[in-house]
């Protein structure tokens, strides 16, 4: 049976010169980056090496980098270590209403620590209103975060734009770049931001590779008391091997970006033009235009995603859905909700995030076999048969 | 992705007892608000040799996950050609122990089913 691996959101493999790269860190070269011999040496230079590299990536200096074990992990320390360092200057943060669980929950922790947080909403498309933002901007305002692309839709938001709005001396803006970093563009200049979090995991880079990009002079609390690592800002022995992955990643990226995203632009669109003239009652989710090069997110409707996942699966198809009944807490994806899409429609929610390892024959397969998943579903469901009935009057 | 019994994936790759049965005696219809899931069943009713009720029918209609289209398939065929008051009896704990086991989360689809079948037979006594 072939095999058609779409769901590079949720993991992608490692380039193999990733691999390579990190495979003498695992071996030979173990030294700690911190001990005064040559051991050590061959460490720091390699984790100082990645800092230079994935600061460059995003147009940062390699000091401003703080290496983490996750992009979950930067955005806490992001959100409560940005949030806390400014306490006694105000107590009122601002996010959207479409953040990865990290910054929500996060946002919630410092909700019961007396901070107040305002939500941005969103609009059909999953795009924040800059104005929405610098309106809700007020003096003891310390921190708003919001994300730069959303990993469940793949909306680019007007991050650059909601910046030139901050008042003077305004709080501190935080993006989450986790779904961007490595797939578009990101310059940390360009946007305006004083924080971003970024995974290599997101890019071909190792799981558990990851960092927050500090502008110099924003202070912040660490999450975890410990040593000197990462100027103290984030203690814990250096995991060498994921950090030279996430640096050769950067790397790679950069030099490749403007030919990935051409490719992957290209396989996505035709993916997306396929599902919405070949399946009646399919409607894409997020920004048509404004979107990620490797997200082909849709929500089909009258049929629930874990079945199309199982369906798909048995084609040797992986994929992803946002429906109740795929989350362990059987709550449909508050992303597709903020963005106005009923429960009910956002049951047949399925993303496509496309890679590098994906091909045209690839897309042929997944509309060749995607139909027949959906009519199959259709079949049974009683809203369908309900619709067509009304439509014959 | 939850890891479903054998059986669930057989009765989810080929349910049984799928569609409507236009003249139906009666339906029922749930919904849950929980997750979002709907199903209606659908029964056709007939007296046996020994002058009983039975459901000489049944089909269903189901939007759902895995585990809701499999209970619906095994609680219609659980129901089938069983006496009225039998097939009221059917318990949830029954459809899915029949399925070999449910993940805990899914629980709640069985509990649908049988009371999309509780409905229908509902259903059709108060129209007699």
């Amino acid at each position: 049976m072939r095999k058609v691996y779409m769901d590079h959101a949720g993991a992608m493999p490692l380039l193999p010169e990733v691999l390579e790269a990190m495979l003498p860190y695992l071996n030979e070269i173990f030294g700690n980056p911190q001990s005064l011999h040559s051991w050590g040496d061959g460490a720091r230079d390699a984790v100082e090496e990645a800092r230079e590299r994935v600061a460059s990536l995003i147009g940062g200096s390699a000091e401003e980098i703080i290496f983490t074990a996750s992009g979950t992990e930067a955005n806490n320390l992001a959100i409560k270590g940005l949030a806390r360092a400014k306490a006694e200057k105000g107590k009122h943060i601002i996010i959207s209403a479409i953040e990865h669980f990290s910054v929500m929950n996060s946002a919630r922790t410092l909700q019961k620590e007396g901070f107040e947080v305002t939500y941005i909403p969103v609009d059909g498309f999953g795009t924040v209103d800059p104005d929405e933002i610098s309106r809700n901007i007020r003096s003891d305002t310390v921190l708003v975060s919001i994300m730069h692309a959303n990993g469940e839709v793949g909306t680019v938001e007007p991050i650059a734009e909601i910046a030139k709005k901050f008042p003077e001396g305004g709080p501190v803006f935080h993006t989450d770049a986790v779904a961007s970093t490595g797939n578009i563009p990101v310059d940390v200049k360009a946007l305006g931001v004083h924080a971003l979090s970024l995974a290599g995991n997101q890019f071909y880079g190792p799981k558990g590779s990851a960092a927050l990009w500090l502008k110099r002079g924003v202070r912040i609390l660490p999450l975890m008391d410990g040593g000197i690592q990462e100027g103290g800002r984030r203690p814990g022995t250096e995991d060498v091997p994921a950090i030279v992955g996430l640096g050769k990643a950067a790397e790679l990226a950069q030099k490749d970006l403007p030919s990935r995203m051409q490719k992957l632009t290209h396989l996505r669109d035709s993916l997306i033009n396929g599902v919405l003239s070949q399946i009646e009652h399919s409607i894409l989710t997020g920004h048509p235009v404004q979107r990620l090069p490797h997200y082909a997110s849709f929500c089909l409707k009258f049929i629930e995603g874990e079945a199309i996942l199982m369906l798909l699966n048995s084609h040797g198809i992986a994929a992803a859905s946002g429906s109740a009944c795929t989350s362990r807490a059987l709550k449909a994806s508050h992303v597709l909700l903020a963005m106005g899409i009923s429960h009910e429609v956002a049951q047949g929610s399925i993303l496509f995030s496309l890679g590098l390892d994906n091909s045209g024959d690839d897309v042929t397969y997944i509309l060749e076999k995607l139909p027949q998943v959906v009519d199959r579903l259709r079949q049974m469901s009683p809203l369908y048969s309900k619709f067509i009935k009304a439509q014959k009057g | 992705m939850l890891v479903y019994s054998e059986k669930v994936m057989q009765h989810f790759m080929n349910p049984h007892n799928v569609g409507e049965i236009p003249d139906a005696d009666g339906v029922g219809e749930i919904g849950n608000p929980v997750c979002g899931d709907m199903m209606n069943i659908y029964i056709k009713v007939a007296k046996n040799k020994k002058g009983q009720k039975i459901i000489k029918d049944i089909k269903f209609e189901t939007l759902g996950c895995v585990a809701a289209i499999a209970t619906s398939s095994m609680v219609t065929e659980m129901a089938k050609g069983k006496t009225l008051d039998e097939a009221m009896k059917i318990k949830f704990s029954d459809v899915a122990k029949a399925l070999g086991s449910l993940p805990p989360i899914k629980v709640h689809c069985a509990d649908l089913a049988v009371r999309a079948l509780q409905a229908a037979i509902e259903n059709y006594q108060s129209k007699i």
